[in-house]
């Protein structure tokens, strides 16, 4: 029904929506026309003499693809008995671990490094252990350290998504592989392999293109010629050598090997976890000896213990030195609130006069267009290329917070647009007749029907920016005076300063203020709401 | 007096013809077996599907070139007919003031129209709270206060027992009479047909049947209605 897309994409849908396509499109183009021309131009300065990329810089692309590669194989190849045991076993709390895996994506990383550092670390509890048994100690800092933190952040994601996979198998198969008495190797070859084999690919992609782009892991547990990834290398040019020429070089390699990624990641349609129907275990008659079970007992136990430890020694460590913690930690805190909520309305804001425009429009392919840019863009590219057009004029220390909400906005954006336009299109079937019917048109229809019906999908997407950006450290660092910033970067500092109990008592902070911001828009998206 | 000239529905792989005229102020049944396009017809009365051939028109209008909400219809649904997150004062002011930013004089008219629907004392509750019987009533409260020179019903009342629907149609041909509106309505049950219906349509292999007088259509139904009826 054509006349129904028209009335909706009416004045606030289209103007809006162009407007913020136009703005996308020149802040994300605009910053990597500035970064390919400071490359090209660095290139003439130095004359026809150098190479534009050194071996470090070949080194860091090699380094960059090692780790993303390596921590997807290693995710996947970990979730997939985690998942098993979980589609298999049904015990109290099981439904807490398969939410509690959902949760590595607003848990700022900065604060998780910190936990595997005191696990993982010179003075965490593996090395004790190892030393009490008279081992040699373990290093975390280098390739090791980068997958650790990698696997940590993916391997609930591949578990997720893997297991998503295992629910999707009818029960009734398993059902007739019972009946024809089936061993659990005939099982796991007839029923659950084939199963494998068209999910573990996707979820190992989804999370090689992640990785691509993880800078604060990177930046705390690789670092060392022989473990910098591109974006690190992005910063060290900025930070240590202040080369800018460098950076954007960097910057724009950078670019293509995330523009390659995300082109690839539309073409194969990744899949996505989703939180519906993950609750549910499946009666199987294979899988009742004994060894088996302790087999996977043990194995839900370790990934458990794995990601939940971590988080318990900032629990404990952070809570005693909650109250008494330095002054800057509490006005970094305070910044890191505003910078966080004036993200999320932006996010929220364009992400809806996009959605607006996608659903309302004939021809949705811009808009759509305009909103997966930012997934081909990393922040320290963005960083960069916003500061080289800014340098010129202000200085960019001046401007470093605003430039974070707007770059953590502008990553946030393609997440408030997965959960918008299905709702939104949603409204149109189930209430858009009866609009047109009355003449519900224009900014009548967005504030009598569609801004309530949205409640739910706008507060999560608030929320999911807003803690994405509390927890972010990227842009931050590239832009922040010294003695200014947001909490993540400063507790960065007082990581890097060895001042580890403040550091755990900021890192709890920090996500008490992530956690809490999500779930505090995401419940008032969810209260009251009416059938 | 509604007329529709020539018209031709097509839907994928599905069609209806439909050549005929309906007096003004009469009320109107739509009868026929289900998927045979009766309420594809009221779709395009009231604008929600574009004819591929022929015109509607009312009074000599021809009401293609007008939006769903610019025609002079109102139109009730099988369901959604009412908006869950605004009170039941609220869906029917929509029909005086899509803004919903009314005057006193129009808050007044409001009240007047869920007075008159037996709602006076439900006016703030949200369709949640509402009985299926009290939300047809809110929506035919609106239709009583948008006083639409056309009325089409898509079996809003389909979901209510018989009781309650022989209610409402009762409140339907008071509210026509008031306002003097055309009733048109689809319906399955023949007993509706002859508790309000002067006219029928015969809605049946692809043709929409002029309407004849309800009371001798039944007396003597013709091949497609008694094939519905289970009669042949």
């Amino acid at each position: 029904m054509a006349r129904r897309a028209e009335q909706v994409g009416g004045p606030p849908g289209r103007v809006l929506g162009g407007a913020v396509a136009l703005g996308l499109a020149a802040l994300i183009l605009g910053t990597l026309g500035a970064v390919a021309w400071r490359a090209a131009w660095g290139a003439q300065a130095d004359g026809a003499g150098g190479p534009l990329l050194g071996p470090a810089d070949w080194a860091a692309l090699r380094f960059t693809l090692v780790q993303a590669g390596a921590s997807a194989l290693i995710s996947v190849a970990l979730a997939v008995p985690v998942a098993r045991a979980l589609a298999r076993r049904r015990f109290p709390g099981r439904r807490a671990l398969i939410a509690l895996m959902g949760a590595p994506f607003i848990l700022p990383v900065i604060v998780a490094v910190l936990g595997l550092l005191s696990v993982f670390g010179r003075g965490g509890i593996v090395n004790a252990a190892l030393a009490a048994l008279g081992l040699p100690a373990f290093s975390i800092y280098g390739l090791q350290g980068v997958l650790i933190g990698n696997v940590f952040f993916n391997l609930p994601l591949a578990t997720r998504l893997i297991l998503q996979g295992w629910q999707a198998i009818p029960a009734e198969r398993f059902r007739l592989a019972a009946a024809l008495d089936f061993s659990s190797a005939e099982v796991a070859k007839q029923i659950e392999w084939p199963m494998l084999r068209e999910v573990a690919p996707g979820a190992a992609l989804a999370i090689f293109l992640i990785c691509l782009t993880s800078f604060p892991i990177a930046l705390t547990l690789g670092g060392g010629p022989r473990s910098t990834t591109l974006e690190l290398a992005i910063y060290q040019a900025f930070r240590f050598d202040f080369d800018l020429g460098r950076a954007a070089v960097l910057a724009a390699l950078q670019f293509a090997v995330s523009g390659v990624a995300a082109l690839i990641a539309l073409r194969l349609a990744l899949p996505q976890a989703s939180a519906a129907g993950l609750d549910r275990a499946v009666e199987r008659w294979d899988a009742r000896s004994p060894l088996l079970r302790t087999l996977d007992t043990a194995t839900i136990a370790l990934a458990a213990l794995f990601l939940i430890l971590p988080l318990a020694v900032i629990l404990a460590q952070g809570l005693p030195t909650l109250t008494h913690l330095p002054g800057i930690v509490w006005t970094s805190a305070l910044t890191s609130l505003c910078v966080a909520l004036g993200s999320a309305v932006i996010a929220a804001g364009a992400a809806l006069a996009l959605a607006l425009a996608i659903t309302g429009s004939r021809r949705p392919r811009l808009f759509e267009g305009a909103g997966m840019l930012p997934l081909a863009a990393s922040p320290l590219v963005l960083g960069t290329g916003l500061f080289l057009i800014v340098n010129p004029w202000i200085d960019p220390a001046a401007l470093a917070l605003p430039v974070t909400a707007l770059v953590n906005a502008l990553l946030a954006l393609p997440f408030g647009l997965r959960a918008l336009v299905p709702a939104l299109r949603e409204i149109e079937a189930a209430h858009g007749r009866l609009a047109d019917a009355l003449s519900l048109t224009g900014f009548a229809r967005l504030r009598l029907l569609i801004l309530p019906r949205l409640r739910g999908p706008m507060g999560f997407t608030l929320g999911l920016s807003a803690a994405l950006s509390m927890g972010d450290l990227g842009v931050i660092t590239l832009f922040a005076a010294p003695g200014e910033g947001t909490l993540p970067l400063q507790l960065y500092r007082l990581m890097g300063a060895y001042r580890m109990n403040e550091a755990a008592g900021a890192a709890l902070l920090l996500l008490v203020l992530s956690f809490g911001l999500f779930w505090l828009f995401d419940r008032g998206g969810r209260a009251d709401a009416d059938a | 007096m509604l007329t529709l000239e020539n018209l031709h529905l097509e839907q994928d792989g599905w069609a209806l013809d439909a050549d005929l005229t309906v007096s003004k102020g009469t009320k109107t049944a739509l009868i026929g077996p289900s998927g045979a396009g009766k309420s594809s017809l009221l779709n395009a009365i009231a604008g929600f599907l574009p004819p591929a051939r022929g015109r509607i028109l009312w009074q000599g209008h021809d009401l293609g070139p007008l939006p769903p909400g610019a025609r002079p219809v109102s139109i009730l649904f099988q369901d959604n007919n009412l908006f869950p997150h605004l009170t039941a004062e609220q869906n029917v002011g929509l029909g005086l003031r899509p803004s919903l930013r009314l005057t006193a004089e129009e808050r007044a008219r409001v009240a007047e129209a869920l007075e008159r629907t037996g709602l006076a004392s439900l006016s703030e509750r949200k369709p949640a709270q509402l009985s299926g019987g009290q939300q047809s009533r809110v929506a035919l409260a609106r239709a009583l206060l948008r006083a639409r020179p056309l009325l089409l019903l898509d079996e809003p009342f389909a979901a209510l027992g018989p009781a309650l629907r022989a209610e409402m149609l009762d409140l339907v041909a008071r509210i026509t009479e008031e306002t003097g509106a055309t009733l048109l309505m689809v319906s399955h049950d023949p007993g509706d047909a002859r508790r309000i219906a002067d006219t029928t349509i015969v809605v049946a292999e692809g043709t929409a049947h002029p309407p004849a007088p309800t009371t001798d259509l039944f007396a003597d139904p013709p091949p497609a209605l008694a094939a519905y009826l289970g009669e042949a």
